[in-house]
């Protein structure tokens, strides 16, 4: 008898995934620039300040602006969708994060906690790049943590992200999903036991007002890149 | 809710947590500069190379407005000082040497929040620099002119005299480098950082302050640790 039980179960859909790559992507640019400000022996090697960071401004700028974009022509069922599975704690996921192997969802707790985490921290990046960028312009925005902040956020960052690769790397099939979309199945019955998995969300039908407010960001994101790239270069 | 109507499983903490984060990292931008400190005196166990590798709080942090720093050349490099002066000058590194030499060791303060405790400069006092120039009597302040354009600042006559401020050529026993702002630069270790002009190349001699690069965009001319900026 042959089964009809599919050998791979979708994950992530399109929007998902642009999501996370656009974001992964701005994150990795945003970190070696930024390391360049930062760090004395890089900042020699390069000696070119205002370069780097008008690579990472204009990089800040794009972020938002791609991050705007995919909730403006993503499938929004789809990140509401997801914003639920990863904001709901069940009490399985409670014992799992004491180290227990309860059956986990369609996210397990590490990744739910992950998620929240980088959430807040993609935040406080935004608030105090911005608030060192406006320092710079006017005193009063000058406030005595904004550096401490955005140093203890990249550290944050690196740690949580660099063991985000390496499991990713050490578990291919859940890397397959963010690459393919597609979660093999045998892997899913055995690490996400109480997943079951929703039809995809219909795709949006593309409105008039949406697509012209998208044009309107993506071309906000791009001045603002150019203008703010400019800027530091002088 | 969900799309159906139903209330999924379990209790929201991914928002919870996420609220919780974002207050805490906002509240630090009050709090953030003396933890900043705290971490900064508690990684002093830590060995030197790494601590000045990383800057947590302590260490120093490479700021420059113009690409790429400007490059010295022992041979061709010139300090001018001109100005309301009875000889204008022009000194080749071999002179800023050979003139008498100061040592200090001296905290640094960056208006964003860092320091560099205990950093020993070795240079010449302003004193000395400018007596063979010989100040007008209207002289009242010095505007110090960096290689790097368009950075400027300045000292009054008698700010640049006060007993620990100096033109500095080497850093913690080694002839300053690029990213210090080589050859020379000046220490005022009473004030923020910016008032100290790397890459200088030019002191004008004048008989009135006026704004540098940083107070062109809002920042206290006298720039006081703890006593200005809102500090």
């Amino acid at each position: 008898m042959v089964s009809d039980a599919p050998l791979a179960v979708p994950r992530f859909d399109r929007t998902e995934r642009t999501l996370h790559w656009a974001h992964a992507g701005a994150f990795l640019v945003m970190l070696a620039t930024g390391l360049v400000l930062y760090l004395p022996i890089l900042a020699q090697v390069f000696s070119d300040r205002p370069l780097f960071k008008a690579l990472h401004l204009a990089a800040a700028a794009t972020w938002l602006s791609a991050l705007a974009l995919v909730a403006l022509l993503g499938n929004r069922r789809t990140l509401r969708r997801t914003r639920r599975d990863l904001d709901y704690f069940t009490a399985e996921d409670l014992r799992w994060l004491r180290r227990q192997h309860p059956p986990q969802g369609r996210f397990n707790a590490g990744q739910k906690a992950h998620a929240s985490v980088q959430a807040a921290l993609a935040l406080l990046f935004t608030v105090s790049g911005a608030l060192l960028w406006l320092g710079e312009r006017n005193t009063a925005f000058r406030l005595p943590g904004t550096i401490a902040l955005h140093d203890v956020a990249m550290f944050a960052a690196v740690v949580l992200v660099a063991g985000h690769i390496s499991m990713a790397l050490a578990t291919p099939a859940a890397l397959q999903g963010m690459v393919h979309g597609t979660m093999p199945a045998d892997w899913a019955a055995e690490h996400h036991a109480r997943w079951r998995p929703e039809p995809p969300a219909p795709e949006p039908r593309p409105r008039f007002a949406r697509v012209a407010l998208a044009i309107w960001v993506a071309g906000a994101g791009l001045a603002g890149a150019v203008l703010l790239a400019a800027d530091a270069l002088g | 809710m969900t799309e159906d109507g139903s209330e999924p499983e379990g209790r929201p903490l991914g928002r919870r947590a996420f609220l919780v984060l974002v207050a805490g990292g906002l509240s630090s931008l009050a709090w953030g500069g003396s933890a900043l400190d705290f971490a900064s005196k508690s990684t002093l166990v830590l060995p030197e190379p790494l601590r000045a590798a990383i800057p947590v709080g302590q260490g120093w942090r490479i700021y420059a407005v113009n690409r790429p720093y400007p490059r010295f050349d022992p041979a061709s490099w010139r300090l001018r000082i001109d100005g309301l002066v009875e000889r204008p000058q022009t000194l080749t590194y071999a002179d800023l040497l050979a003139l008498p030499q100061a040592e200090q060791t001296s905290d640094f303060h960056c208006v964003t929040g860092w320091s560099v405790d205990g950093v020993r400069w070795r240079g010449v006092r302003f004193r000395d620099l400018l007596a063979t120039a010989v100040p007008r009597a209207s002289a009242r302040a010095l505007v110090f002119v960096s290689a790097e354009r368009p950075y400027v600042d300045t000292l009054t006559l008698r700010q640049a005299l006060t007993p620990d401020a100096m033109l500095a050529h080497a850093m913690d026993d080694q002839p300053l480098t690029r990213a210090h702002g080589a050859p020379a630069r000046v220490v005022m270790p009473r004030m923020y950082g910016y008032k100290g002009v790397k890459w200088l190349e030019r002191i004008v001699v004048t008989d009135h302050v006026a704004d540098g690069f940083w107070e062109q965009r809002g920042y206290d001319r006298d720039a006081w640790v703890g006593g200005s900026n809102g500090l």
